[in-house]
């Protein structure tokens, strides 16, 4: 018995019963279509946290200083005063993995400009500021190395501040604002950024060279924090050991000492938020897998009723010369045949539902094509699963018994 | 004349719960080629049973069967299965065929579980298999389209296209009514002319006498065993029934 023949008998059979194989595919369809697209929200939530985090930097290092644990009251950690500018340029000069590095000073006021006034922080920083951060500038210029030498009294504002300063429309470039008392002269304004997963206004912004901010406005040398960006997301772990070994170096300390400053990255939030949408994908693959288990007792129910029904079809089949396997065979085939159609026809359809709910929903959805691939296996296999039992029932007909069932 | 089938003191006992049925008790006949025998009996006189292994769809439980110089009895099921295929034609009392199918498939069907023909060769033989039953307009006529004589017809297409050595019928012509009955008959008659090897089995004994040889079982036993000197024409017969308005 050939294989092409058997396929051409579980064909003719299926269609002979068109209505009733459409009916028992719907079971895969809705199964394979449901995994897809459950993993395609899944997916797609990962990647919209991942580009969210990424957006915020996630391969940022914030280097705070530690809290002081040698005296009886505690100071909060930006009166500290353990991190110095030799710190920063420790880490400029020495380390591999850190792909840019920016002092931070800031301080918090109002700014003025004209009859407008709005409270904001100033950040005194250096230029790799904006790679660190992911900002990027929508007019204007940076400000330069020269201008931090000079302390030079220039900004660049966030959009926010423009939108509250300068409310009749005017460009802000080349104007004067003050902070506090304090002129800075606009040089450039950064792209918007919006707000953070946090809540935060990431455009509430003045930046500022670091050391007009620490001279003109704090009137301090030592820096509150330092901002480092690894050269890639994987590398963060490394940088931070690195930076941590030249900090303890630099600032003298023993080994049984602790640290008197605060590595921190975005790690810990990626692992967290991550593991969160894995939690979430996983819930919504197992309500699929249900599905897709119960489509396949549909298609082992079907076929059962469909042996009894053709009993005396396949006892014909047998005293014709049909073989036990032969008959095993055709009712495999059928059922694979359904599980299969319905497997790329769910498939179709479960894209189709990621793509609706992009539109209509606006989530983001990611089909992967190893939720296609997994799926559809997996209806195949279901097929074979719950398809077996049935034919072997069949193909254990007595054909003498079988041809003469009423 | 080679004999098709030998049978030699066939025992076939079937256990019902605690009894033992002797469905047969010692059947021993041979059939040569070129045949047309009825065998006939009334219900429970084994026929069936009979039927069934002459068709190698059971074997006896003692006793020799040999189909073609085959023997059957050791036979396994895959075997038995193969040699139906290629040795036996069957065409049953309610036709069997495939609902919602064309005579040309219902008639391919034997042919399919044969690997050794091809699909073009298997088209012919189909074709020509229903032009031996005079179905050469019904080639793509549905089995639910067609009436119970076509049916019965296709069925013996059926029959005929493995080329067999033996065309097992049983009951062929119960369901059908007087008439219909008689063309078929007369179909069978003409296979028989043309060399067909027939073993028809009945309830009814005025069949009989449109075969060439009658075997009467009774109780597992064969009681008679003759030869028809003067075979009647079922054409005759059919020319002698009154004409219905079809």
């Amino acid at each position: 018995m050939n294989f092409t023949n058997l396929f051409r008998i579980a064909l003719k059979a299926l269609g002979n019963n068109k209505m009733r194989g459409f009916l028992t595919m719907l079971g895969i369809i809705i199964g394979v279509a449901s995994v897809i697209t459950m993993l395609a929200i899944g997916q797609g939530s990962k990647r919209s946290i991942r580009a969210q985090i990424s957006e915020m930097g996630s391969n940022m290092i914030m280097i705070h200083p530690g809290a002081d644990r040698r005296g009886g009251v505690r100071l909060d950690a930006s009166e500290m005063q353990s991190l110095k500018l030799e710190d920063y340029k420790a880490i400029v000069n020495e380390t591999r993995y850190v792909a840019a590095c920016s002092p931070s000073v800031s301080s918090s006021g109002q700014t003025i400009y004209g009859a407008n006034n709005y409270p904001t922080t100033i950040y005194g920083i250096t230029p790799d500021y904006l790679d660190i951060r992911k900002y990027s500038l929508a007019e204007g210029t940076m400000f330069g190395e020269q201008d931090i030498i000079s302390s030079a009294k220039v900004c660049v504002v966030g959009k926010t501040i423009v939108d509250n300063l300068f409310t009749n429309g005017e460009s802000p470039i080349g104007k004067v604002i003050r902070f506090g008392k304090i002129p800075f002269q606009i040089v450039g304004v950064l792209t918007s950024k919006g707000y953070n997963t946090m809540g935060m206004d990431q455009d509430d912004l003045i930046l500022a060279p670091y050391t007009t901010i620490q001279k003109r406005v704090l009137a301090i040398t030592h820096l509150q924090s330092i901002f480092c960006s690894a050269i890639t997301e994987e590398q963060t772990e490394e940088a931070e050991e690195e930076i941590a070994s030249i900090l303890r170096r630099n600032h003298k300390l023993r080994a049984t000492d602790e640290d008197d400053f605060n590595i921190r990255s975005q790690q810990e939030l990626s692992t967290m938020m991550n593991s969160t949408s894995d939690m979430m994908t996983v819930l919504l693959a197992c309500i699929a897998g249900i599905s897709l288990l119960v489509g396949g007792i549909g298609i082992m129910n079907i076929m059962y009723v469909s042996v009894t029904e053709r009993t005396r079809e396949i006892g014909l089949r047998m005293s014709i010369g049909a073989k036990g396997r032969d008959i095993l065979a055709q009712f495999l085939i059928e059922a694979i045949l359904i599980s299969v159609t319905g497997g790329i026809i769910g498939v179709l359809l479960g894209i189709g539902a990621s793509w609706m709910v992009k539109l209509v929903a606006g989530w983001s959805v990611y089909v992967q094509l190893y939720s296609v691939i997994l799926s559809f296996a997996v209806c195949t296999v279901t097929g074979i699963f719950f398809g077996w039992y049935p034919a072997q029932k069949a193909s254990n007909l007595d054909p003498i018994e079988a041809i003469r069932y009423e | 004349m080679n004999a098709i089938i030998e049978l030699k003191d066939i025992k076939r006992d079937f256990v019902v719960g605690n009894e033992t049925v002797h469905a047969l008790r010692g059947v021993s006949f041979s059939i040569q080629a070129g045949e047309f025998v009825t065998i006939m009996g009334t219900s429970g006189s084994g026929k069936s049973t009979l039927l069934n292994i002459l068709g190698c769809l059971d074997t006896p439980t003692s006793g020799e069967y040999c189909l073609d110089g085959y023997s059957v009895r050791q036979m396994g099921k895959n075997d038995r299965a193969e040699l139906r295929n290629h040795k036996i034609g069957f065409v049953f009392q309610s036709y069997n065929l495939l609902p919602k199918t064309t005579s040309i498939e219902n008639v391919e069907l034997p042919l399919m579980y044969n690997s050794a023909v091809s699909a073009k060769e298997r088209m012919k033989r189909a074709i020509e298999a229903l032009e031996a039953v005079g179905l050469h307009d019904r080639l793509y006529h549905k089995s639910n389209q067609m009436s119970g004589g076509q049916q019965q017809r296709v069925a013996i297409a059926r029959a005929l296209v493995n080329d067999p050595v033996l065309i097992l019928a049983d009951e062929a012509t119960g369901n059908l009514d007087t008439r219909t009955s008689f063309e078929i008959l007369t179909l069978f008659q003409e296979l028989h002319a043309r060399g067909r090897t027939i073993v028809f089995v009945t309830h009814n004994p005025e069949l009989s006498a449109y075969s060439s040889r009658t075997i009467v079982l009774k109780d597992g036993h064969v009681i008679q065993d003759s030869c028809n000197e003067h075979i009647a024409s079922a054409k005759e017969t059919l020319a002698s029934m009154p004409k219905t308005d079809d």
